[in-house]
């Protein structure tokens, strides 16, 4: 069963240098919520913010990661 | 139905409906928080809307992620555009960005626990389809 601390941690290894916090929303462990702040979203739509952070965790979205809400924002954008 | 003809009953529906919703459940009777969330973000918009339940075959939700490259359910579709899942329309309706994007005025009091009545239109449904 994935952690919020290894979410975290995927996220981060994926986006160096941005700001990562996972929560687990219900205790279950399969539905999580991640903030993620991160200049690699500059110039990008959200869709291409939340599809990046998504892409970390390929099929396991709906599998393992019953849900993942996700949001995103720039170190400028204020949140 | 092959799973071919699923696909092109979902890039139909997109192309078809200005506004299409795809969630699980109903509007009426969604079976998701988040579905619900979505649907009632619209209902309070009071934007005519299509909504495609993808319960009733776990290839309809494979296809639709095969055509818009979008994980989760729900998905909202805007002139053939994904517009997102559930946290970008929720984004985008508090701050006023899907009002905008759909053309019409945001309410002035946003609704929280007092969920609005769907437009009259009727789901459409791959049910009757998929002997």
């Amino acid at each position: 069963m994935p952690t919020p601390a290894e979410l975290q941690e995927r996220i981060r290894a994926a986006l160096p240098g941005a700001e990562v916090n996972v929560d687990d929303l219900t205790g279950g462990g399969d539905h999580f919520r991640a903030e993620v702040v991160s200049d690699r979203f500059e110039g990008l739509s959200r869709i291409q913010q939340h599809k990046l952070v998504y892409d970390v965790f390929g099929p396991e979205i709906g599998g393992a990661i019953h849900a993942l809400s996700i949001k995103t924002s720039t170190p400028g954008a204020t949140p | 139905m092959t799973n071919d003809e699923i696909r092109d009953f979902i890039q139909h529906a997109i192309d078809e409906n200005g506004v299409m919703l795809f969630m699980k459940g109903t509007p009426d009777q969604p079976s998701c928080g988040f579905s619900a969330r979505a649907a009632g973000a619209l209902n309070a918009l009071g934007v005519q809307y299509a909504a495609l339940d993808i319960l009733p075959d776990p290839r309809i939700r494979e296809e639709l992620s095969g055509v818009s490259g979008w994980p989760t359910i729900p998905q909202l579709f805007v002139n053939k555009e994904l517009v997102g899942g559930s946290d970008i329309i929720m984004e985008m309706f508090e701050s006023g960005e899907l009002a905008q994007l759909l053309g019409v005025e945001q309410p002035e009091a946003l609704p929280e626990d007092d969920p609005q009545p769907a437009p009259a239109r009727q789901p459409i449904g791959l049910e009757n389809r998929l002997d």
